[in-house]
């Protein structure tokens, strides 16, 4: 198994993938010149716990920027993560958004009509 | 001495709150961008706002750096470099940018920019959502989700120019307002 830690910095986010847990974690900004290279090991990561998965995967997407070369990389995990909940696991996605901020929201509304996985939109206070 | 003073006064009179030119590097963007997110902190500007601005900010500045990128066939030094401005008036916040394009390039990112402008919010999510899925992603990414998502945030519509310049350059000027 393939697990995944990668400490965010000013252009890219903090990755955390469990697949013990089947827990993965993207939290912060996603706005590198090339994203591309950037999630290259995330997918990679979901393809071979695919392969293994756990009953229940459970996902946190808390982006406070995406840049729009990221917005397409984060739709391949959502496909991977797609293809395991067609698989053998269940698989949530949790889209936290600030408070009154509706461009992310409906950033998340645009992936959940996009993608079959079970999505819950979820406010969070702001700091 | 006389013109610095001038460029001072025509900056000032035009509400201009950070402008560069030359060439968009990596290092430069990620400065620009905590320029901007400091100087918006100061002014304590509203969340919304705030993401709004530095959201289309990244994207203006990606579009500079890629194009400027994938132009490095070009010989004179004039296709590397940009404008780069963003103004506060009135409490509205603009984001001017010019760059140098090939003339063969004017046609399509004219029709794409008046495809854009002429959709209303609904069709310009569903336009994105159509290219979000379906479109190819070139190597540097983007893949024209760009535009659409900096028409998005603005809520205005995208005024733009092209300037002739020689017989194979034009300069396009993109001028970005942000809705309150």
């Amino acid at each position: 198994m393939k697990d995944l830690k990668i400490e965010g910095s000013p252009k890219t986010p903090t990755i955390e993938f469990n697949s013990e847990k089947g827990y993965l974690l993207v939290r912060g900004r996603s706005i590198p010149e090339n994203s591309i290279e950037f999630y290259k090991s995330l997918i990679e990561a979901l393809e071979a716990y695919n392969t293994n998965s756990q009953p229940n995967t459970k996902v946190d997407v808390q982006l406070e920027y995406f840049n729009t070369s990221s917005s397409k990389c984060i739709l391949d995990v959502f496909k991977k993560l797609e293809a395991i909940n067609a698989g053998s696991s269940n698989v949530v996605i949790n889209w936290y958004y600030e408070e009154d901020d509706e461009d992310m929201l409906e950033a998340g509304e645009d992936y959940q009509a996009i993608i079959n996985v079970p999505f819950k939109m979820i406010e969070v206070g702001e700091e | 001495m006389d013109n610095i003073h001038d460029f001072y006064n025509k900056m000032e009179k035009g509400n201009i709150m950070l402008s560069f030119k030359g060439e968009v590097t990596s290092d430069l963007l990620t400065s620009i961008l905590q320029i901007m997110e400091s100087k918006m902190e100061t002014l304590d500007e509203s969340p919304k706002i705030k993401k709004k601005v530095y959201n289309i900010l990244v994207e203006c500045l990606q579009n500079l750096y890629h194009h400027i990128d994938e132009d490095d066939v070009a010989t004179s030094v004039k296709e590397n470099s940009a404008l780069f401005m963003i103004k506060k008036e009135d409490g509205e916040y603009s984001i001017m940018t010019g760059n140098f394009i090939t003339k063969e390039n004017v046609n399509s990112l004219k029709h794409r920019l008046d495809k854009i402008n002429e959709m209303d919010k609904d069709a310009l999510k569903d336009y994105y959502k159509e290219v979000l899925n379906n479109g190819e992603m070139s190597a540097k990414g983007g893949g024209g989700l760009g535009m659409i998502d900096i028409a998005r945030k603005s809520g205005k519509k995208l005024e733009y120019n092209f300037d002739d310049v020689d017989a194979n350059h034009s300069f396009f000027s993109l001028n970005i307002k942000v809705a309150q």
